[in-house]
């Protein structure tokens, strides 16, 4: 049993898990997200997917409740985002302060300072939940550890456990999967797919769109607006792909399989690294290419 | 001279008690705000508002208020305006944080220089006058003290979340910009409480110098804490006897002895040390 789910959920299951209703975010001058609607049940495990500044993670600001869209309407279980301490977050690898002074069960128990209230310390039960949660992805005999001692894989782990023992009901993870080697992605991926079925809706920021494809069961493929929303052989279509991408991107149709082709040759190349991002031991050549599986 | 008589004899003087006891306690209370301050990157921030409060520090002096109290109000405004600034304009915030430094610092020095008769010495804002802390004086560290020191056991969760985590602080609804102010206000009143110890230009190094050689041997938040307080009570008493037997100013000879505290942890330190790690690669 996960211990994210100790607790019996507090909310009405029959209302979508994340409703947002022409969700419009602007920052200065430029608009971020734009007329964003979507919604997910409970459970549903996304990968979110477009090109830098895309505003992916503006969209999960505006879920988390962190920024305040100008326009529409964000709703977790039918109640704005703002009461919710049920929203987990797993963060870059870059993001985090690795020479920080906490252990890997400091990292954790911040996930119960929500449950614990001001002025409390933490209990046994928080205690117990912590233990639990490192337990649960596998990392327990690692919780004395500094967390600049872990290796990306177990970071994210580590992660991953606090967001259980926040028993966080949904997941938003940025880019947890960049930089790992095959067997770390392969524990990650094993340990949300887990955590999505028992329940937690979970959202994956990416810039792998074959990753994407093969391993969720949903694409959300934005760039600002959403370009398309499903299965991946309804969301990874060429059309699909040159209007998120724009003309960074060519898409070439052979016979069964549409292959891609990043083109970085001209504008800044943000694209390429986008699609590159979780290739790069594969030398230049290939770094431009993502097999893309057929429209069927 | 026998050891105990090295430590006993200046203290026939009540001047070198205060002055023992002053430097204790900002010994302590430096040390552990500094920790936050070194892992939020805030050194530059604490500098500047100890500079800041120098106009503060004059007019309460012509106004004849107590001088932690101009020193506070003057730390506030400086801090406000730094955080209009940098929120108003396309300026960074360590951009704003120059400019309004260095104005206020020019404004205090200017202020004090038309003093014809003033008694409040340059030297002993800028370099601390620890033995001359009046009673009442280390009344008000103490109660300074024990607030500052309240609020970091009863908020530690929350404010370690800020530190390490900002987005998690957001996420899980915490008061993060009241958290924020709290913890630069924090540091506004431990840098007026240790201005009589070490004045205006020397306080940065009580509050960064030993959390940062602590930081290196630690690795959690409280033992650094705990490591850094330890660090700068020796540095203040050793720094005070020093200064008290050689005859040497006593601020700057308490920042030395943790500076060379600091260079000690820095080079020798197990594992992580410059001169470990140099071994550690060779054999």
């Amino acid at each position: 049993m996960l211990a994210g789910l100790k607790k019996s959920s507090p909310h009405d299951l029959t209302l979508p898990a994340v409703a947002l209703e022409g969700v419009t975010v602007r920052y200065e001058q430029t608009v971020a997200l734009e007329q964003v609607t979507l919604r997910l049940r409970r459970g549903d495990c996304v990968a979110v997917v477009g090109p830098n500044g895309a505003g992916k993670s503006t969209l999960f600001h505006a879920i988390a409740g962190v920024v305040r869209p100008q326009e529409g309407e964000v709703r977790i279980y039918g109640s704005q985002p703002g009461r919710h301490i049920c929203v987990g977050y797993v963060p870059q690898r870059k993001g985090v302060d690795l020479l920080f002074p906490v252990t890997v069960a400091d990292v954790v128990m911040m996930g119960r300072v929500g449950q614990m209230g001001f002025l409390r310390w933490p209990a046994r039960r928080d205690r117990e939940a912590v233990r639990v949660a490192l337990d649960e992805v596998g990392m327990g005999e690692y919780a004395g550890r500094q967390i600049g001692e872990l290796s990306g894989g177990q970071l994210q782990r580590v992660f991953l456990a606090r967001a259980l023992a926040q028993e966080a009901e949904l997941l938003l993870m940025d880019e947890p999967l960049t930089g790992l080697d095959l067997p770390s992605q392969e524990v990650i991926l094993g340990l949300i797919s887990r955590i999505q079925q028992h329940g937690v809706t979970v959202l994956v920021a990416s810039h792998d769109l074959n990753q994407a494809g093969e391993q969720f069961p949903l694409i959300l493929l934005l760039n600002r607006r959403v370009i398309a929303f499903g299965p991946p052989e309804q969301v990874l279509t060429a059309a699909n792909l040159l209007s998120a991408y724009g003309s960074h991107i060519h898409v070439v149709q052979s016979g069964t399989e549409a292959l891609l082709l990043a083109d970085s040759c001209c504008s800044g190349g943000s694209a390429l690294q986008q699609l590159s991002a979780s290739t790069a031991t594969q030398p230049v050549m290939q770094e431009t290419l993502a097999e893309m599986r057929p429209p069927r | 001279m026998e050891i105990g008589q090295f430590f006993w004899e200046p203290l026939r003087y009540p001047f070198m008690v205060r002055a023992l006891l002053a430097s204790i306690l900002v010994g302590i209370l430096c040390p552990v705000v500094g920790s936050y301050m070194v892992l939020k990157g805030l050194s530059f921030f604490g500098d500047a508002l100890a500079h800041a409060i120098l106009p503060g520090v004059v007019l309460a002096f012509l106004l004849g208020w107590p001088m932690a109290a101009g020193a506070l109000v003057a730390a506030l405004v400086a801090a406000f305006l730094i955080g209009f600034i940098s929120q108003r304009s396309s300026l960074q915030e360590d951009t704003a944080i120059g400019v309004v430094f260095a104005g206020a610092f020019a404004l205090g020095v200017a202020l004090l220089s038309t003093l014809n008769n003033y008694t409040v010495d340059l030297a002993h804002i800028l370099f601390g006058d620890v033995l001359g802390v009046s009673a009442r004086d280390l009344w008000v560290i103490c109660g300074l003290g024990v607030v500052v020191l309240g609020v970091i056991v009863a908020l530690y969760k929350e404010l370690l979340v800020l530190t390490f985590d900002p987005m998690l602080a957001l996420v899980l609804r915490l008061p993060a910009t009241a958290l924020r102010y709290l913890l630069l206000g924090m540091v506004a009143l431990t840098v007026v409480m240790s201005l009589q110890t070490v004045g205006i230009a020397l306080v940065l190094a009580m509050l960064v110098t030993p959390a940062a050689a602590a930081r290196m041997v630690t690795r959690r938040l409280p033992a650094m804490m705990a490591l850094a307080a330890g660090i700068g009570v020796f540095a203040n008493v050793t720094g005070l006897y020093l200064s008290y037997y050689w005859n040497i100013a006593s601020g700057p000879t308490m920042v030395l002895v943790a500076t060379a505290l600091f260079g000690l942890i820095f080079l020798f330190a197990p594992r992580r040390g410059l001169v470990w790690r140099k071994v550690a690669a060779a054999g």
